[in-house]
C-alpha cells in the first residue's frame, strides 16, 4: 500500500473540498441563509420525458428539461410574473397585434455563440413547418402568427410567418388578432430558441448529451432513457452567476410507492406521494408532504349530441345528478390529497378569475340534495321510473374509487341507477371523442393561467368539446373576450350559464401533492402553472 | 439433424411473417393512434404529422414499407412518443439490460430449484422434503410485485444495503434485488417439476433393477436419475428463458432498470406501432430460437428421439 505523506494528504483533501465548494458553502445572496455544500437536486419522474427539443416537447416533464436547458424571450418569476429572458423587454403597438423585443447582448450558447434574434425566427418557423411535425405546432396558431394558418398547411414557406430578425438583437412578431397576453406566451418552451447549426449537422439526433447545444442555466451531460438524466450548469449562461443548483439528476421510477419509498430512503429531494397516503404523510412529513392548488379540473360531461340519452338533454336531470353528487366525499374521503371543490369550470387559482358566487355552490349539501330530488320527480323520474345512466372513464384505480362512490351517491339521493364502464386510455379518448357516451369522466389543465383556457372548451368550435354543448351566449361571451383588456365579467357570466345548463359537472379542482426535502428551497409554489427553473432552486445547509 | 434444423428454419421464417402480418393488423385496429390525447390536434397538425410518418398511407402500403426498412437496412424504424429516438435504440438499450438480469434470473432459478427439487424427491416424506416444498410454494404463492415493494423496503430503507432501484450499467447492487424477485417464483415451478419427476423416475422399473444389482445411490442417481427427470423441466425452461430475457414489465416498473419489459407495454398503451413492433418481432424470434434449441437438447438427453 502506498502511504502519502501527511501534509500532501492534507492538502489533497483540501484542494477537493475547495474545488466543490465553488459555488457553494456560501450564503444565498438574498435570503442569507447558509448553503449546503453539495447543491444536486435530484428528483423522479413517473414517466421518461419525451425530448428535450424545445419545438417537439409535448409532456410536463420534457417542458421542465427544456426550460433549464434553454431560455425564452420571457420567463416567470416564483409567482408566476413576467420576468426578462434572453430579452430585456419588449414594446407593443396600441393594437397589440405587433410586438417588438429587444434581446440582451451577452447571451450565449453553451457553444460560445452569440443567441441572436435569427434563432428564435429560426425556432419559430420550425415549430410550425410541416416538415418538422411538432405535436405542438398548434401553439404558434394560438399565437395567431401572421400567415401561420398557411405555414402549416403548406401553402406557403415557413418564411411567411410574421416573425423577424431587424437586427441580431431586434425581433419583430407581428399577429393577425390583438392578444394583450402575447408576451406571456414566450414562456411556453416551444417558443424556445433552437441552434440551426446543431440541427442541421446531427438531425433528430440533436438533443442528444454531446451534441446538444443550448442556452440555458444548464446542459445535458448524461441521458439513459427510462433510467437517469443529468444537466450541469452551464459557465456560459449569461447569469450563471446567480445559479446556485449545479446539478440536476432526475430518475424515472414507474411506480408511485417505490418512487416514495426511495424518498424516504434519502435518494430523491422530490419525490411522489403515493395516492390516498397525503394526510398520513402529511402528519408523519409536516414541512416535507406539500401540497398546493394546481390548474386543473375534474369533471364529468353529458352527451348532449344526438347521439345522447335522452333524459340527459333535461336540464333539470343534469342539474339533479350534479347537486346530488357530494364533492365533500370525493376531495376528503377518496381522494385526500387537499382537494378543492369544485362547482365552477374554472379553478380559483386562475389568475384574473373570481369565483363566481353561482347559486348551487352556496347552498348546503342536504339542500342541494332535497332540490335534486324535487328536479328529478320534476323530470318524471322516481322510486317508480328510475333513471339508468352509464358513467364512462378511462382505467385508473383512482378514477374507478371516484365513479364507485358517484354511483352511490346517485343510487341513495336519486334512485339512479348508473353502471360503469371503463376503457383504456386511447380507447377511451375515442368513444368520448365519438360521443359514445352518456355521462364520461373528463380532465382539463390549463395551458395559460387565464379563465379562456377553461371556458373555451365549452364553446360550440372547440375540437375538445366532446359533450357536445352549444350555447348561443357563452359562443359570443368567449369570442369577446379574446380582445377585452379585462374579460372578468364575460368569464363569470360564462359560469354561471354552465351553473344553470349543466352540460358538465365540475368535481374538484387538483392540486399537486409531492415529497419535497426541508433543505430545498425557492420551490414556485404561487406559481401555479408550476414553471419550474432549476437556477431559482437552492440547498441550504442542514 | 442437420435436415432437421434447417426444415425448423424453413418453418420459422412464414412463421414470423405471420406474426408480423396479424400483429400489424391487430394493432392498427386498436382505437386510437400513437397522436390521440386528451387535446386532440388539430386537423392539419395531425395530417402533418401522419405524412411524416407515412400514417397515411393504406396499412398493407404501411406494413410493406415497414418490412422493407428491416429487410435493407435493418431499420425498425422511429418512436413516435420519444421524438429523438429510434425502435433500433429502444432496443439496443433495453434489451441488453434484460438480457442481464433474466439471465441472471435463470441461472439463480436453476441454480437453486433443481438441487431443491431433487433433495426433496430424494428425501421424499422428510423434514427436508416438507422444507423444499414449503419454500417453493412459498416463492410460488408471493407474486413478484408484492415482493418487489418489500424488497425495496427491507434492503433500502430499513437496511440501507442496495440501492432502491437504477441500474448503473448492471452493477451488482443494481442486480440483486430484481434477480431475486424475477427467479422466485420460476425458481419455485422448476423445483416442483423436478421433485414430481424425479419421483416418477425413482418408481420406474429399471431403477429397482439398479437398485437391485447393487450399483451404489450415487452412481444411480447421476447415471440413470438425473437426466431422465430432466426432461419435463428442460421443456419448461425454453419458455421461460424467453420469458426471462426479454422483460417483466414489473420488474422493471419497480425497480427502474430500464430494461424492455416496461417499453413494450407502454409501447402499447402508447400506440407507439414500430416499437411494439420490433419489440414483438424480437420476442417471437426469441420463441422460436429457444424451442429449437430446446428439442435439440430433448433429442441429447433422450436417445429414442430421432429427428
Amino acid at each position: 500500500m502506498n502511504y502519502l505523506p501527511k501534509s500532501l494528504a492534507m492538502g489533497f483533501v483540501l484542494a477537493t473540498f475547495a474545488a466543490s465548494s465553488v459555488f457553494a458553502a456560501g450564503t444565498h445572496p438574498v435570503t442569507g441563509e447558509a448553503l449546503a455544500d453539495d447543491q444536486t437536486f435530484t428528483y423522479s419522474l413517473l414517466d421518461e420525458f419525451t425530448t428535450a427539443d424545445p419545438q417537439m416537447v409535448e409532456d410536463v416533464s420534457g417542458s421542465y428539461f427544456v426550460r433549464d436547458l434553454f431560455e425564452g424571450l420571457m420567463n416567470q418569476d416564483a409567482d408566476g410574473n413576467l420576468i426578462p429572458g434572453v430579452a430585456t423587454g419588449y414594446t407593443t403597438n396600441e393594437a397589440k397585434d405587433v410586438y417588438t423585443f429587444t434581446l440582451r447582448d451577452n447571451a450565449r450558447w453553451s457553444d460560445g455563440n452569440q443567441v441572436t434574434a435569427h434563432d428564435f425566427v429560426y425556432a419559430w418557423r420550425r415549430l410550425a413547418d410541416p416538415a418538422t411535425a411538432s405535436p405542438y405546432s398548434w401553439f404558434a396558431d394560438i399565437m395567431a402568427l401572421e400567415n401561420v394558418g398557411a405555414v402549416l398547411s403548406g401553402e406557403s414557406p415557413p418564411e411567411a410567418l410574421g416573425i423577424r430578425a431587424l437586427d441580431n438583437l431586434t425581433l419583430e412578431v407581428r399577429l393577425t388578432a390583438s392578444l394583450p397576453y402575447f408576451a406571456a406566451m414566450t414562456t411556453h418552451a416551444s417558443t424556445f430558441p433552437s441552434p440551426q447549426w446543431t440541427v442541421k449537422t446531427f438531425g433528430d439526433d440533436w438533443t442528444k448529451p454531446g451534441k446538444i447545444v443550448g442556452n440555458g442555466a444548464y446542459v445535458l451531460t448524461e441521458h439513459i432513457p427510462n433510467e437517469t438524466a443529468t444537466r450541469e450548469r452551464n459557465s456560459l449562461y449569461w447569469n450563471n452567476d446567480a445559479t446556485i443548483i449545479d446539478k440536476v439528476v432526475t430518475l424515472v421510477i414507474n411506480d408511485e410507492n417505490t418512487d416514495f419509498t426511495r424518498w424516504q430512503a434519502g435518494e430523491t429531494d422530490k419525490g411522489a406521494v403515493p395516492s390516498g397516503q397525503y394526510p398520513r404523510l402529511k402528519a408523519e412529513y409536516p414541512d416535507e408532504a406539500i401540497s398546493f392548488p394546481r390548474l386543473c379540473t375534474y369533471y364529468y360531461t353529458f352527451n348532449l349530441s344526438p347521439s345522447g340519452q335522452e333524459a340527459l338533454q333535461d336540464v333539470r336531470v343534469r342539474q339533479a345528478l350534479s347537486y346530488a353528487l357530494d364533492r365533500s366525499v370525493v376531495t376528503d374521503k377518496v381522494l385526500q390529497g387537499g382537494q378543492i371543490q369544485a362547482f365552477t369550470f374554472t379553478p380559483g387559482a386562475t389568475a384574473g378569475f373570481e369565483v363566481p358566487a353561482v347559486a348551487f355552490g352556496q347552498m348546503t349539501q342536504d339542500e342541494r340534495n332535497a332540490k335534486a330530488k324535487e328536479l328529478m320527480a320534476e323530470a318524471g323520474y322516481g322510486p317508480d321510473n328510475p333513471l339508468s345512466v352509464e358513467v364512462m372513464y378511462n382505467t385508473s384505480e383512482g378514477h374507478k374509487k371516484i365513479a364507485i362512490a358517484v354511483q352511490q351517491m346517485w343510487k341513495e339521493t336519486l334512485g339512479v341507477e348508473a353502471t360503469l364502464a371503463n376503457q383504456e386510455w386511447k380507447t377511451f379518448l375515442k368513444t368520448r371523442g365519438g360521443q359514445n357516451f352518456d355521462i364520461a369522466r373528463g380532465g382539463w389543465c390549463g395551458d395559460y393561467n387565464e379563465a379562456s383556457t377553461f371556458l373555451d372548451l365549452l364553446t360550440t368550435p372547440s375540437g375538445y368539446n366532446d359533450g357536445k354543448f352549444s350555447n348561443a351566449e357563452v359562443d359570443e361571451l368567449m369570442s369577446s373576450a379574446r380582445t377585452m383588456s379585462d374579460a372578468t365579467d364575460n368569464y363569470t357570466r360564462v359560469e354561471e350559464i354552465l351553473a344553470n345548463e349543466m352540460p358538465v359537472i365540475p368535481v374538484y379542482h387538483y392540486t399537486g401533492v409531492f415529497m419535497l426535502r426541508n433543505n430545498l428551497k425557492g420551490w414556485p409554489f404561487n406559481n401555479v402553472e408550476q414553471n419550474v427553473y432549476s437556477r431559482d432552486l437552492y440547498k441550504v445547509a442542514d | 439433424m442437420l435436415n432437421y434444423i434447417i426444415k425448423r428454419i424453413g418453418i420459422a421464417i412464414p412463421t414470423l411473417l405471420i406474426l408480423i402480418v396479424v400483429t400489424f393488423y391487430l394493432m392498427h385496429s386498436a382505437p386510437g393512434g400513437p397522436f390521440t390525447s386528451e387535446k386532440p390536434l388539430p386537423a392539419q397538425v395531425l395530417a402533418n404529422i401522419e405524412a411524416k410518418y407515412g400514417l397515411d398511407q393504406p396499412i398493407w402500403r404501411q406494413m410493406t414499407t415497414y418490412l422493407w426498412g428491416i429487410l435493407t437496412e435493418f431499420d425498425f424504424g422511429p418512436s413516435y412518443k420519444y421524438h429523438s429516438r429510434t425502435v433500433n435504440e429502444i432496443i439496443g438499450q433495453g434489451f441488453p439490460i434484460t438480457l442481464k438480469y433474466g439471465f441472471w434470473s435463470f441461472i439463480v432459478a436453476i441454480g437453486v430449484g433443481i438441487p431443491l427439487g431433487a433433495i426433496a424427491a430424494i428425501r421424499k416424506n422428510t423434514w427436508i422434503d416438507y422444507f423444499a416444498v414449503g419454500i417453493s410454494i412459498g416463492a410460488q404463492v408471493l407474486p413478484n410485485f408484492v415482493m418487489a415493494p418489500l424488497l425495496i423496503i427491507v434492503f433500502t430503507l430499513w437496511l440501507g444495503w442496495l440501492p432502491g432501484g437504477g441500474w448503473h450499467g448492471g452493477d451488482w447492487q443494481y442486480l440483486v434485488m430484481p434477480v431475486i424477485a424475477l427467479s422466485t417464483s420460476y425458481m419455485a415451478s422448476i423445483a416442483r417439476i423436478t421433485r414430481s419427476s424425479m419421483l416418477e423416475v425413482l418408481n420406474a422399473n429399471y431403477i429397482r433393477t439398479a437398485r437391485a444389482k447393487g450399483l451404489p445411490t450415487k452412481t444411480i442417481f447421476f447415471r440413470h436419475v438425473f437426466k431422465p427427470s430432466l426432461l419435463p423441466v428442460i421443456s419448461y425452461l425454453g419458455p421461460a428463458f424467453v420469458g426471462l430475457i426479454t422483460g417483466s414489465v414489473l420488474i422493471d416498473i419497480f425497480f427502474s432498470t430500464g430494461g424492455m419489459g416496461y417499453f413494450f407495454v407502454n409501447a402499447a398503451f402508447n400506440r407507439d406501432y414500430a416499437v411494439m413492433m420490433g419489440i414483438t418481432i424480437l420476442v417471437g424470434s426469441l420463441t422460436i430460437l429457444f424451442s429449437l434449441i430446446v428439442d435439440l437438447l430433448y433429442a441429447w438427453i433422450d436417445p429414442k428421439i430421432r429427428y
